[in-house]
């Protein structure tokens, strides 16, 4: 009996070892918190001797932030701004991505598409948010219209590129199995597979670049929004609502950052990295082949 | 024609005997001319006559650029030939595409297995595209992964497994579909010499098991004669220059005799005594 419960106190201590190791492997880098404890304790240090409107306390600008997502009027706001990301990046990566592929497919449509898709990156921002001002009156369909033009190319080229990088190998290998429905099938176990790690690449530079436009659209000429809210803060010296709102979209990039890098484990574990070992031929079972009756001599 | 091309020495099969009715592959007097971006018209088989019997283990041989990926990919109907006929079991290969699905399969050089699929995946890939349903299809992907000795590494991604696993994989796509005809293209000639012999050896004994007709391409001699019943030497621009029948050979020195003929052959060498 004793035997047994000292099996059992054993087994559980070894179950709560791998526990804590679990949860230590989980935690952030020592260095890591001690470089944000400093952060704050600078920001508590400055904030004390100078004024609010130049960098106000963390507690103020806690506050804040609770309310913004707390209020339902602020809510909106920074809804409103994420709605307009979103929707700007997925008309992109849907006519982005067609049109790399198009371009990858054919040389003719590259010669077509190529200088339209230079020239709209070439173009500043800032120059597409005047352009999108006298162009259209809505406000919705400026910040749509400006969001395809900034992050437009980036899915193109990136689209273009990964097509190009499938080998020519694989193409064949997947065409002498003869697929039922040829390009239907070539393009589900080809070439989506194959272009998707450079999509992620594209979702995760186009959300930085695309969150930093709709900022600036709502800045000139929305009536909500975070780039709106941002102007009145401004306006009125708020620095706590400034650094709050400007919060607000750092969470919500870093949030979908999250999900882009969840969906890349689980649509990219394939790649070498992985932490899986490579076997060798010599661990491998020996075969249960017969000899080669046929070997020569 | 060459004395060592009549083959005295080296007991030769004449072209005659492969076109025999039953002749599951069979290249009439195919010529086939590439255009290059300059607009260089390069000849890469020129008049190639060739046949392989059902249940036969034919061994194609010869230099880099003499044509033999060429002949390949006209038998798997990538891309057709500018004159003369290929036929597979009496259709084009190349107009046919449709009607021969499952009937040819390929292993490649390196497997070349999808980094993105799991083995498991990978080897039910051609059934997938024939339209198996999926249980089935892995039940039968399954069982050629463990007559290949690769049972528990069904969900292994191809980084996870060595040259030669990767390679088995590649078989076990190959046997799933249950073709008549395979096509192997340097199957081997990317593993170190221990596994390729191994793996040979297991791949020819699944071949003649399964009572199939197979193609062999390799730029290596030993290995033609080690797995062919026939090894048709190729020269560029791709034609036959001539065929052996390895099992001909009765002793070590005639085999080594058959081996420099080859090489000779190859390397367009005359030997001694040829007319």
């Amino acid at each position: 009996m004793s035997k047994l419960a000292t099996g059992l106190a054993r087994r559980g201590d070894e179950v709560w070892r791998q526990r804590v190791q679990r949860s230590a492997r989980r935690l952030p880098p020592v260095e890591m918190v001690v470089a944000i404890c400093v952060g704050l304790i600078v920001w508590t240090i400055v904030a004390a001797r100078t004024e609010d409107y130049i960098l106000p306390p963390i507690t103020d600008v806690g506050s804040r932030i609770v309310e913004l997502f707390t209020d339902a009027d602020q809510r909106w706001d920074w809804l409103m701004t994420m709605f307009r990301i979103m929707l700007g990046l997925i008309t992109s990566f849907v006519v982005g991505t067609a049109l790399g592929l198009a371009m990858g497919r054919s040389r003719r449509l590259t010669n077509i598409f190529m200088p339209y898709l230079q020239i709209t990156q070439g173009i500043p921002s800032l120059s597409w948010v005047m352009i999108a001002i006298i162009w259209f009156q809505t406000v919705e369909v400026r910040i749509w219209f400006l969001m395809v033009m900034v992050t437009l190319a980036g899915f193109a080229f990136q689209a273009q590129d990964s097509y190009r990088a499938i080998p020519a190998e694989l193409k064949d290998m997947a065409k002498s199995l003869r697929p039922r429905r040829d390009r239907l099938d070539m393009f589900r176990t080809i070439t989506l597979p194959a272009i998707l790690p450079g999509m992620l690449t594209a979702w995760k530079v186009n959300l930085g670049l695309g969150t930093r436009v709709v900022l600036i659209a709502e800045f000139a000429g929305a009536t909500i929004g975070v780039g709106y809210q941002l102007r009145l803060e401004q306006q009125f010296f708020r620095m706590d609502g400034v650094i709050a709102w400007t919060a607000s979209l750092v969470i919500f990039v870093l949030i979908i950052q999250q999900v882009i890098a969840m969906i890349e484990r689980r649509m990219l574990r394939y790649r070498p990295g992985a932490h899986m070992p490579q076997v060798s031929e010599a661990t491998q079972e020996p075969l249960t082949a017969q000899p080669d009756a046929r070997q020569v001599g | 024609m060459t004395d060592l091309m009549q083959g005295r020495e080296v007991a030769p099969v004449s072209h005659d005997a492969g076109r025999s009715d039953d002749a599951a592959v069979r290249f009439e007097d195919v010529h086939k001319v590439f255009v290059t971006g300059d607009g260089t018209r390069v000849r890469a088989l020129e008049g190639l006559n060739l046949s392989v019997a059902r249940g036969e283990m034919l061994a194609i041989v010869g230099q880099t650029g003499c044509g033999k990926s060429t002949a390949f990919n006209l038998l798997l109907g990538l891309f057709g030939a500018t004159s003369g006929t290929v036929t597979v079991h009496g259709m084009d290969p190349h107009r046919d595409f449709e009607a021969l699905k499952g009937r040819i399969a390929v292993v490649f050089q390196d497997g070349r297995l999808l980094p993105w699929r799991t083995a498991e995946d990978n080897a039910a890939l051609g059934l997938e595209y024939q339209g198996v349903r999926k249980a089935e299809r892995t039940r039968i992907a399954r069982e050629w992964l463990a007559r290949l000795g690769l049972e528990g590494r069904e969900k292994a991604y191809p980084f996870e497994l060595s040259g030669g696993m990767r390679q088995r994989v590649g078989i076990a796509r190959c046997f799933a579909l249950n073709p008549d005809i395979i096509l192997c293209d340097e199957s081997f000639s990317a593993l170190d010499e221990l596994t390729a012999e191994r793996l040979r050896g297991e791949f020819l004994r699944l071949v003649k098991n399964e009572g199939k007709t197979g193609v062999f391409i390799t730029h290596s001699i030993e290995e033609a004669l080690t797995v062919g019943d026939r090894v048709a030497v190729f020269r560029a621009p791709g034609h036959v220059a001539a065929e052996f029948t390895p099992e001909a050979a009765l002793s070590e020195s005639e085999l080594s005799r058959m081996r420099k003929s080859v090489r000779d052959v190859m390397a367009g060498v005359e030997s001694p005594g040829s007319a």
